[in-house]
C-alpha cells in the first residue's frame, strides 16, 4: 500500500468505522445541545472539523519536537489543551476580522468547543496510535468530518422527524437523543467490515 | 528527579507564555478595530474604541440600555433598532426577536460588536436613565424572606420616574460573583418622593443580588443603581382596574396605588394578593389605609395554605379567588405582577372571562 492510500484509509476510517463521536462517544455535550436544528448543527460541525484538522498537526509538532526530546511526554494532556484553547481564541478573532458572514455561521460556535473532549481525544489518540505527521493530519481531518457528519445526521433526525413525532414526556429532549445516538452508532458499525478491505 | 520536575514546570510555563504572547499579538493586530463613530438618534456622532459590544459602548457614554443578564444574551432586554453597521442578525439573537422585529432592524445591543460606523435608535425615555450613587437609609423585614430597602439618592440627588417602573442594582464583586452584576427591582415608593427609592426584595436561594442584599447590605452602605426603566405603568383611561400580585410583586403596585391616592384617581380598583400563609402577608395596615384614602379600592389577600384557625379571609390560589369574586371584566384593565407561573395562569383565566389581551399588562419576575 502506498503512503497516500494509507493516509486515505486513515481518513476514511476516522469518518466512518472509527467515528470519534459514535464509537468513542466523545464530544457528546455539544452534540446533544446543538443538534436541534440543521443550520446551527452545520455551523458547529464545521467549527469542530476546522479545529480538529488544524490542532492535530500542531499538537503533533509540539509533542514530537518539544515534549519527546525533553522526555516530558506526561505533560501532553496539559500542553494539548492549552494549545487547543489558544488556537481557538486566535481563530475566533481571525474569522471575526475576515468575514462577518463566516463569523455568524461558524465563529460564534468556536468558544463552545474550546474544551470539547473530542478535540483533545483526537490529539491523544494520534499519539497512542503512533501516527506520522501526515497520518495525524489525515486522522484529524477525518475525525472532524466524521463528527460533523454525525451531528448533521442527528440534527436532520431531530428537526425533520422528532419534531413531528409524539415522544413520551419522560424521554423528550436529551433522553430520546441519546437513544438515537445509540442506534446511529449501531448503523455506523456496519462500516467496520469495509475497514479491513482497505 | 528534581530536575525532571523543574524542567516540566519550566516547559509548561514557557508554552503558556508563548501562547499568551501569540494571543496578545493577535489581539493588538487582528483584534484592533480603531476608533468607530456611533450616531444615536441622528445626533452628533461620537467616537469610541471599536471591538467592544454596543451595550458597553453606550454605557460608556452614559446611556444605560436595560439588561438583566449583564450582556450574555440570555435576557433579551437590551433591544435597540440599528439602522446601519450592525451586520447580520446572529444565531444568539434570533430566539429573542420576532420576525417583525428582525425586519425592522431590532437587535440585541449586547451581541453587536462595534467594528464599523453604527447608526442606532435609542428610545427617548432611556435618556432619562442615569447611574445613581445611593446610601442605604433603612432596611426592615416585611416577611421571613422579603426585605424592604430604602435607598437615599446622593448623586444625582433626584430620580424622575413613573409609578410601576424599575431600577437595576449594581452588585459589586463578592463571594458569589467575580464581576459586577445587574439585577432589576421594581420601585415600591411613589414618584412624588424624588430623593429616595424604596424596594422590596425577596431572598432567592443562591441568588447573587438577593443574597447580597439580605446577607451583606447594612444601613449606611453605599450602593449604585441605574434606572428608571419599564412601561408597567397605569394607563390613563377611565376603565376599572384589576391588580393581581404575589410575593414581592407587591412593589410596583404599591407605588401605583400611592400615586393614585396622591393624584386623586377615583377609578374602581380591586387588588388580589396571593400568599401561602398569614406569615407571608405584609403591608396589611398600609393597604387598609389606602382603602380609606381611595374612594373605590378593595384589597383582597388570598392564602393558599393558611394554618388552621389563623385566617378568616379568602382561601385558595389567588387565581381561584379572583375568578370567584370578579363577576365581570367589562370595561376593566388588568395589571399583573409576580412569578411567570402566576402571570400565565392569570392571563388564561382573564382571557376566558372575556378580557381582551391588549388590556392585560404584566411585569414578570423571571
Amino acid at each position: 500500500m502506498t503512503h497516500a492510500a494509507g493516509w486515505f484509509a486513515i481518513f476514511l476510517s476516522a469518518v466512518f468505522t472509527n467515528n470519534i463521536l459514535l464509537t468513542n462517544y466523545l464530544g457528546m455535550c455539544s452534540f446533544l445541545a446543538v443538534s436541534k436544528e440543521v443550520k446551527t448543527a452545520t455551523g458547529l460541525g464545521l467549527a469542530v472539523a476546522l479545529v480538529m484538522t488544524v490542532t492535530a498537526p500542531i499538537n503533533w509538532m509540539v509533542y514530537h519536537w518539544l515534549l519527546v526530546p525533553l522526555g516530558l511526554e506526561y505533560l501532553r494532556f496539559l500542553v494539548f489543551i492549552v494549545v487547543i484553547a489558544a488556537f481557538v481564541q486566535v481563530a475566533e478573532m481571525a474569522i471575526e476580522r475576515a468575514s462577518e458572514r463566516l463569523y455568524a455561521a461558524l465563529g460564534i460556535f468556536l468558544p463552545l468547543i474550546t474544551v470539547n473532549c473530542a478535540i483533545l481525544g483526537v490529539s491523544l489518540f494520534m499519539i497512542i496510535r503512533e501516527y506520522t505527521f501526515a497520518a495525524a493530519l489525515a486522522y484529524g481531518a477525518g475525525s472532524g468530518v466524521g463528527w460533523a457528519l454525525a451531528i448533521l445526521a442527528m440534527a436532520g433526525i431531530r428537526q425533520e422527524r422528532l419534531s413531528r413525532a409524539r415522544v413520551p414526556a419522560g424521554l423528550d429532549g436529551a433522553g430520546i437523543a441519546l437513544v438515537i445516538a445509540g442506534i446511529m452508532a449501531l448503523a455506523f458499525m456496519g462500516f467496520s467490515g469495509m475497514g479491513r478491505g482497505l | 528527579m528534581l530536575t525532571a520536575f523543574l524542567l516540566g514546570v519550566a516547559v509548561m510555563c514557557a508554552v503558556a507564555a508563548v501562547l499568551t504572547l501569540l494571543i496578545l499579538v493577535a489581539d493588538a493586530t487582528i483584534g484592533r478595530y480603531g476608533t468607530v463613530d456611533i450616531v444615536v438618534n441622528d445626533g452628533e456622532p461620537f467616537a469610541i474604541e471599536g471591538g467592544v459590544s454596543l451595550l458597553s459602548a453606550l454605557k460608556e457614554r452614559g446611556l444605560f440600555v436595560p439588561s438583566a443578564c449583564g450582556g450574555r444574551g440570555s435576557c433579551g432586554l437590551c433591544k435597540l433598532t440599528v439602522q446601519g453597521g450592525g451586520g447580520s442578525v446572529l444565531p444568539t439573537e434570533t430566539a429573542w426577536l420576532s420576525r417583525q422585529e428582525i425586519a425592522e432592524g431590532v437587535r440585541l445591543a449586547c451581541q453587536i460588536k462595534v467594528r464599523q460606523p453604527l447608526r442606532v435608535f435609542v428610545p427617548e425615555e432611556l435618556f432619562n436613565v442615569h447611574r445613581f450613587e445611593t446610601e442605604v437609609a433603612a432596611m426592615r423585614d416585611l416577611t421571613h424572606d422579603i426585605k424592604e430597602v430604602v435607598l437615599r439618592l446622593l448623586q444625582p440627588p433626584a430620580m424622575h420616574f413613573r409609578a410601576g417602573q424599575y431600577i437595576q442594582i449594581e452588585v459589586p464583586p463578592y463571594e458569589l460573583t467575580d464581576e459586577p452584576v445587574y439585577r432589576a427591582y421594581s420601585i415600591s415608593s411613589p414618584p412624588s418622593i424624588e430623593d429616595r427609592v424604596e424596594l422590596e426584595i425577596r431572598l432567592v436561594p443562591h441568588g447573587i443580588c438577593t443574597t447580597y442584599v439580605h446577607r451583606r447590605l447594612k444601613v449606611g452602605d453605599r450602593l449604585n443603581i441605574n434606572g428608571p426603566y419599564g412601561d408597567f405603568t397605569l394607563r390613563e383611561t377611565n376603565r376599572d382596574i384589576l391588580f393581581v400580585a404575589g410575593g414581592s410583586g407587591m412593589a410596583p403596585i404599591k407605588s401605583i396605588l400611592y400615586d393614585m391616592a396622591e393624584r386623586g384617581v377615583s377609578r374602581r380598583t380591586r387588588y388580589f394578593f396571593g400568599a401561602r400563609t398569614a406569615g407571608d402577608l405584609f403591608l396589611m395596615e398600609e393597604m387598609k389605609a389606602l382603602e380609606r384614602r381611595l374612594p373605590d379600592f378593595r384589597f383582597i389577600p388570598a392564602l393558599s395554605a393558611p394554618e388552621p384557625g389563623t385566617w378568616d379571609g379568602e382561601t385558595g390560589l389567588v387565581t381561584e379567588v379572583m375568578s370567584r369574586q370578579v363577576k365581570s371584566v367589562a370595561n376593566t384593565e388588568a395589571y399583573l405582577c409576580g412569578s411567570p407561573g402566576l402571570i400565565d395562569a392569570c392571563i388564561v383565566i382573564l382571557k376566558r372571562m372575556g378580557m381582551p389581551e391588549d388590556l392585560i399588562y404584566y411585569d414578570k419576575f423571571a
